[in-house]
């Protein structure tokens, strides 16, 4: 089977000025992938020309294959198709992923419809409710049926980002792209939304791209990773040699002051 | 000798939910207190009745010994040279259209403190260890880092005796945030912190005596050492299990 995901040499510019240069990375099925980088690093960016969303003025380089299908200079309505399918995203705030407006059984609900739709499918009502009970279920989110009727403000920041998380997956994609999906979230609920998203990639054999810029969140979450320092790649391999034994000077003091804050409470474990 | 004491502290909004309950708190100069709690637990609140910008609903907020007195203004002008603050934004804690040693002056200024002013502020800078330049700049030409610098010259420049730091290093990257510590350790040679955090990590890297709070209770306090080894409550030690750490490699 191909990669989910490859990118060759991307580089995204805004008026001129390069952002991204010459990123290059692939995921395939059940491999967990991490991009660290610092605020600027271009590690969001990267993401989202993954999935043909840069923002107006951006425009990139290189080659992003998705599902074996170019993303860079396609149509809107070609890459649409792909989003959903070959790769769902979620981000670091559920907020603004959910519709204040609507209650989050039926924003799971319009997922799942859709997907109907474009398999050609017609499901009916109770087939999609207990869809969106299983999903939510799945998730780990309490009380399907009463939270199912909760609007987004209602949910606790752990809740929504599962709620997001059981949308991500009501697309059935091969690929997931989290970018920071634990940053705004507590740490007692961080470690249980990592904690699901590591079972649900593995039961559903997808494969993962993380983004964020905590090391040990990356280190537990992925198998492998890469390391982006103001839009260049400086280093990547496997979890355990690049944090065990990083080379790039750049990385060497990442790691570095990552240990730092985790020898001053290691007496704990 | 006792900073600042909590004494039977509780406190709510109206009359409704209770924020903090109960709360015994005893900050002494020299011992650096990390306060650790997540969303809801009652920290900003805390941080909040430290700084006297909030009264209890119950129980007594006390500075070298004598209560906070709002209504007595010379009371409060030694508790504000004395207590200072350092918040978690750097982008909106100081004020855009100020230069640099105007925005540093400006607890000299209000609390008519009678020095040098630009022998202060060019102390303060180096204490930092920001350019003298800066001080003729404005905030939008630094970065967050150096921004978290700019308030924190801010809260040293009256010399206080105690520097409350709420989350400030929570919007930095970790190299950035690396360098806060080491700077804030230096700090602590003259100064107390008190550092308000979800982060049990950096708290841990400079405080002597910790506080866990929960739901507006706090669980447990003491020696950061004793925590971290053997923590008792069942709460702490789901955070420490929860906090995420590299993995380790032969």
């Amino acid at each position: 089977m191909g990669n989910l995901l490859t990118i060759e040499n991307m580089s995204i510019r805004h008026t001129g000025r390069l952002l991204v240069s010459g990123v290059s990375l692939s995921v395939t099925a059940g491999e967990r992938v991490g991009l660290i980088g610092e605020s600027g690093s271009g590690k969001s960016l990267t993401a989202l020309a993954a999935i043909g969303l840069l923002p107006e003025g951006m425009t990139a380089e290189g080659s992003v294959l998705l599902a074996d299908r170019q993303v860079i200079g396609a149509a809107d309505r070609d890459v649409v198709g792909l989003r959903g399918t070959a790769v769902a995203t979620i981000f670091q705030e559920p907020l603004t992923a959910l519709d204040p407006l609507m209650r989050i059984g039926d924003q799971i609900a319009e997922v799942l419809r859709r997907r109907a739709r474009r398999d050609g499918r017609s499901v009916s009502r109770a087939d999609v409710a207990t869809e969106v009970s299983a999903l939510m279920a799945r998730v780990a989110l309490p009380d399907p049926v009463r939270l199912a009727r909760a609007y987004p403000h209602e949910m606790s920041g752990g809740q929504r980002q599962r709620a997001a998380i059981a949308m991500a997956l009501a697309c059935r994609p091969s690929l997931l792209i989290a970018d920071e999906p634990t940053t705004a979230l507590d740490v007692t609920t961080q470690a249980e939304v990592l904690r699901l998203l590591e079972t649900l990639v593995r039961e559903e054999n997808m494969g993962l791209l993380f983004i964020s810029h905590d090391l040990p969140v990356v280190g537990t979450a992925v198998d492998r990773v890469l390391v982006l320092r103001a839009g260049e790649l400086v280093e990547e391999g496997p979890v355990a040699e690049v944090f065990g034994r990083p080379r790039h000077p750049y990385t060497v003091g990442l790691v570095e002051a990552a240990r730092a804050f985790d020898q001053a409470i290691g007496a704990a474990l | 000798m006792s900073l600042v004491d909590l004494t039977a502290v509780s406190f709510a909004y109206g009359r409704g939910r209770t924020v903090l309950d109960g709360i015994d708190l005893r900050i002494e100069a020299g011992r650096n207190l990390g306060i650790v709690g997540e969303s809801g637990s009652g920290k900003t609140t805390m941080l909040r009745l430290l700084l006297g910008l909030a009264r209890p609903s119950s129980g007594q907020v006390s500075f070298r010994g004598a209560p906070l007195d709002p209504g007595d203004r010379s009371f409060m002008r030694g508790f504000r040279r004395a207590v200072q603050a350092v918040f978690q934004d750097p982008y909106s804690s100081l004020d855009p259209r100020q230069k640099i040693a105007d925005i540093i002056a400006e607890p000299l200024r209000s609390l008519k403190i009678a020095t040098d002013v630009e022998a202060a502020v060019t102390e303060a800078l180096a204490s930092v260890d920001l350019p003298l330049d800066a001080a003729s700049r404005y905030p939008h030409e630094f970065s967050g880092g150096q921004r978290q610098r700019i308030a924190i010259a801010r809260a040293i420049v009256s010399q206080p005796e105690l520097v409350l730091a709420d989350e400030v290093v929570s919007a930095l990257d970790l190299t950035t945030r690396i360098r806060i510590v080491e700077l804030l350790k230096a700090l602590s040679a003259k100064t107390t912190l008190v550092l308000v955090s979800h982060d049990i990590g950096f708290v841990a890297l400079l405080c002597q005596d910790l506080v866990i709070l929960e739901k507006g209770r706090i669980v447990e306090q003491g020696a950061a050492r004793d925590i971290l080894s053997a923590p008792q409550h069942p709460y702490t030690q789901r955070l420490l299990e929860s906090t995420p750490r590299l993995p380790e490699f032969a």
